[in-house]
């Protein structure tokens, strides 16, 4: 196992557990991703990736451990830390029966946005996810390429300094995941912090500065992508994960 | 925090340098936030008019069906029709909220709702008023409906009154519940079950009020009825700002 070392961090977890009834999903996860970091974070399905993201996004709480993101502390400052998360998940959390601009206006008004703010703001997000000329129409005419990139124009219309991505590839064919690998790399330029939880092993590595592996509930391999070998890294994975796929 | 301006964390010990947060007036961002969720949900079914829809068919349909079973002489009409007007109003308003929290959850949205930076309770009264105006459109046409079919006039100020608090009443519960039942496998039906008893203090005070307004009686008659909708509607609005938290949180 490789230790990273990280100096104090914009998310600082430590000792996290989680349980479901009487299943534990997290074990005692120490996790420091620093101010501007992109982390992938590789896992079996069950090995606790999307409920550490749910936790890190307020939408669940801890059962023991503590979480910081900016210096806030979940669950207690649950407001401040959601001004500053942005989510894509493999769901879009958008509404098909409206267009891509009500979507928008919606959340520039959850959000609280200023309104002098907004038109702008909606415009200039559109236009980077390149959907602009469609914004007016009604999302469920929508591709599901067209939707995750819609997703991601919610996810940073309040500039968010965290951007939390739970398989942000899901369902998209290789045309629309290479867009998304532009987007992605394009929002996470200018000091954005990221986490992204995927099960493509070469796409994770490429898009990060860091590469974590997630098994039985705890950080089981962490490391610089620039120290792993991509050739090596499908080996790697099995090789950690091994023990959580046999149970 | 402060009322306006810049925020920071509140704990000491925070090493990390911090993005400043601009917050607005706690009391005004909270209500942007209500009308916003309510506005979204009457855009999206102006649009859809899957929910509307449902809930007019479903009015027309036991409409006909009292009117064409019940042959009734006009005192019997008066004692009955508001009878009517409120097992319409409460089921046609469960096809309603059944869909409310649950077509959220099913698209994946809810999450979206959650994951912003507002009051649990400001998603609770943004859906409660979106519930509230559906179900008030349905009682307008049903009144109508009922005006034309047994000859009554129903469209009457203390009667519109009476409706308005019963339905604040009925959706302000209602919401509560199907978001706690949304999360169940059988939620379709746990909601009435969940509901009809809780709501039968509201049902009774409106069929009885109504009846003593229909009948022009005098205000001794209607009036204890009004105030005890209006006591109902703020007890389970405190109730239902006291406990929304806890329902959606995991």
């Amino acid at each position: 196992m490789v230790e990273h070392e990280a100096a104090p961090g914009m998310i600082e977890v430590h000792n996290l557990t989680k349980v479901f009834g009487v299943n534990p999903v997290l074990r005692g996860l120490d996790l420091t991703v620093a101010r501007g970091e992109f982390l992938t974070l590789l896992g079996p399905n069950g090995s606790g990736k999307s409920t550490l993201l749910r936790i890190l996004g307020a939408l669940s709480r801890p059962t023991a451990g503590s979480v910081r993101i900016g210096g806030w502390e979940l669950p207690r400052e649950a407001d401040f830390v959601r001004r500053q998360l942005g989510v894509v998940s493999h769901q879009p959390l958008l509404y098909d029966n409206l267009t891509a601009e009500e979507n928008l206006i919606f959340f520039a008004r959850l959000y609280d946005l200023p309104a002098e703010q907004r038109a702008g703001r909606i415009r200039a997000v559109l236009q980077r996810v390149g959907l602009w000329r469609r914004a007016r129409d009604v999302v469920r005419t929508y591709s599901r390429g067209m939707v995750q990139r819609l997703a991601i124009a919610r996810a940073v219309l309040h500039d968010p300094a965290v951007l939390l991505l739970d398989e942000p590839y899901t369902g998209l064919d290789q045309d629309a995941a290479a867009l998304l690998d532009d987007l992605l790399r394009e929002v996470a330029i200018g000091g954005r912090t990221v986490i992204m939880t995927t099960h493509d092993l070469r796409r994770g590595h490429l898009l990060a500065d860091r590469v974590a592996i997630l098994s039985r509930g705890q950080i089981a391999f962490d490391a610089p992508s620039s120290a792993i070998d991509p050739d090596a890294l499908p080996s790697l994975y099995a090789d950690v994960t091994g023990a959580a796929t046999i149970s | 925090m402060s009322a306006q301006g810049e925020t920071t964390p509140t704990t000491a010990e925070a090493a990390v340098p911090v993005r400043r947060v601009k917050v607005r007036r706690p009391v005004t961002a909270y209500w942007h936030a209500v009308a916003a969720i309510a506005w979204k949900d009457v855009r999206a079914e102006i649009r859809s008019r899957e929910l509307i829809n449902s809930m007019l068919l479903f009015t027309l349909m036991t409409v006909m069906i009292f009117s064409l079973a019940l042959e009734l002489d006009s005192n019997a009409r008066q004692t009955t029709v508001t009878g009517v007007l409120w097992v319409t109003i409460v089921f046609a308003g469960l096809l309603g909220l059944s869909r409310s929290l649950a077509s959220e959850k099913d698209k994946g949205s809810l999450d979206g709702l959650l994951l912003a930076p507002i009051a649990r309770s400001a998603l609770f009264f943004g859906k409660m008023i979106g519930n509230l105006l559906f179900v008030l459109v349905i009682a307008l046409v049903l009144m109508v409906l009922l005006t034309v079919l047994f000859n009554i006039t129903l469209l009457r100020p203390l009667l519109l009154l009476l409706v308005v608090l019963g339905s604040i009443g009925f959706t302000t519960i209602g919401t509560l519940l199907s978001s706690m039942s949304v999360h169940a496998r059988s939620r379709e039906t746990l909601l009435p079950i969940l509901l009809m008893p809780v709501v039968l203090p509201i049902v009774i005070s409106a069929v009885r009020g109504s009846t003593a307004v229909l009948n022009e009686m005098p205000s001794q008659d209607w009036l204890p009825w009004v105030q005890l909708l209006f006591m109902a509607d703020v007890i389970y609005i405190a109730a239902s700002y006291a406990l929304f938290d806890y329902v959606v949180e995991e």
